[in-house]
């Protein structure tokens, strides 16, 4: 029992390991963004990677996401006032996003709240990452 | 005579050295060296993901403190830190601020201060030159200080962009 208890924890932890890249829901800032959002809205279902491009690119007043980190995010953005290079965003051009949660919280409260007056919702938010996911 | 002028000139000497780094610019000059040789690696990544890492030595220790103490509204953008982050840049600013500051003045902003003006003055920079999509601000030293970011503004790594 004790051996096969060992075995197939290794060969799960093969499978999760070699199959990570490969699934939707490898990240886990994604997941606890899930955890979040199905807390903020019970009907949650999922998120959608079209729905988070929809909203990169929607102005409110004059700025986007996309007014930064500019309409292809496996390219360099531009800081909208200072003119600064800001890496990309998307992981498959940038392995280093979406990797700490409190980096990520803490630009998701800076820059929801300079686009759209307020903070982003956990489906938003997981919209994002979704769609940031999904362009390779 | 000679000797009467070289006396002088030996007298003057304190003087001339006391009105350089004491009364230049109004008081409001900047520090020598701009950035100290051990630097705050949290300065660094939170102060520079916006902006270049403004060197402390540029302002005085007032002015950080003001700028610290009201980063949720950061010349119209959130740049808020959690409390231990924020206490520890401002002690790193503070404690490297500009050594050649006299007046009582405390800018908010660098681009205000006098020997900012002094030194981008319009026999220097055009008005118009300012206005460039490549510049866009004064705030964006490293469009025409090559290495500004390391605190280098040597005039021989100044290229002004068309
Ligand atoms: C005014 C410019 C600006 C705008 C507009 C902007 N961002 Fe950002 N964003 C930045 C900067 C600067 C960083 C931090 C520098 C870096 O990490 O490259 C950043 C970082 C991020 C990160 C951190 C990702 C990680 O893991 O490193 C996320 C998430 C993010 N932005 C999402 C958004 C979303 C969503 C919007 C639209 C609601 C948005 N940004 C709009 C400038 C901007
Ligand atoms: C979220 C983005 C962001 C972050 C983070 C940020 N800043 Fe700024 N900062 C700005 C913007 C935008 C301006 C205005 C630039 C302009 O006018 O061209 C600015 C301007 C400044 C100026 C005035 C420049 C001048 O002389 O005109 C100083 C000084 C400054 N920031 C210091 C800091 C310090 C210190 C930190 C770290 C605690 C910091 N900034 C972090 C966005 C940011
Ligand atoms: C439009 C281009 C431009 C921008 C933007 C700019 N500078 Fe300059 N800077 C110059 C020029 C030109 C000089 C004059 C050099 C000289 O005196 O010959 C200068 C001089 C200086 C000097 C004096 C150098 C010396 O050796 O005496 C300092 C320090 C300096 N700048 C800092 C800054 C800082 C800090 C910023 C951003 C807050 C900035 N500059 C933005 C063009 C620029």
């Amino acid at each position: 029992m004790k051996k096969t208890g060992i075995i197939s924890a290794i060969a799960l932890s093969a499978i999760f390991t070699f199959s990570a890249p490969l699934m939707a829901a490898e990240n886990t800032i994604l997941e606890s963004y899930r955890a979040a959002a199905r807390q903020e809205n019970p009907a949650f279902k999922d998120f959608s990677s079209t729905r988070g491009q929809a909203f990169h690119t929607a102005k409110s007043g004059d700025l986007s996401c996309a007014s930064c980190h500019t309409e292809n995010i496996k390219a360099h953005g531009k800081h909208a006032t200072t003119g600064k290079d800001i890496l990309p965003l998307a992981p498959s051009a940038n392995p280093d996003r979406f990797a700490d949660a409190a980096k990520v919280e803490k630009w998701f409260k800076r820059n929801c709240n300079d686009v759209l007056k307020r903070a982003c919702t956990a489906q938003e938010k997981g919209d994002f990452i979704a769609y940031t996911l999904s362009v390779k | 005579m000679k000797k009467l002028l070289m006396l002088m000139a030996v007298a003057l000497l304190p003087l001339t050295a006391l009105a350089d780094s004491d009364n230049k610019y109004g008081g409001e000059n900047r520090g020598k060296p701009l950035l100290p040789k051990q630097i705050n690696a949290k300065w660094q990544e939170e102060c520079g993901a916006c902006h270049i890492a403004y060197a402390p030595g540029l302002l005085p220790a007032d002015s950080w403190r003001k700028l610290m103490s009201g980063l949720d509204q950061h010349f119209g953008t959130d740049a808020a830190l959690a409390t231990n982050e924020n206490r520890a840049i401002t002690e790193f600013l503070v404690k490297n601020e500009s050594n050649r500051w006299r007046a009582k003045s405390a800018p908010l902003r660098i681009t205000e201060s006098a020997w900012f003006k002094a030194k981008h003055g319009t026999h220097e920079i055009a008005p118009d030159v300012w206005k460039r999509a490549s510049i866009k601000s004064p705030a964006n030293c490293q469009a025409c200080h090559l290495e500004a970011a390391q605190a280098d503004f040597n005039e021989h790594r100044i290229k002004i962009p068309k």
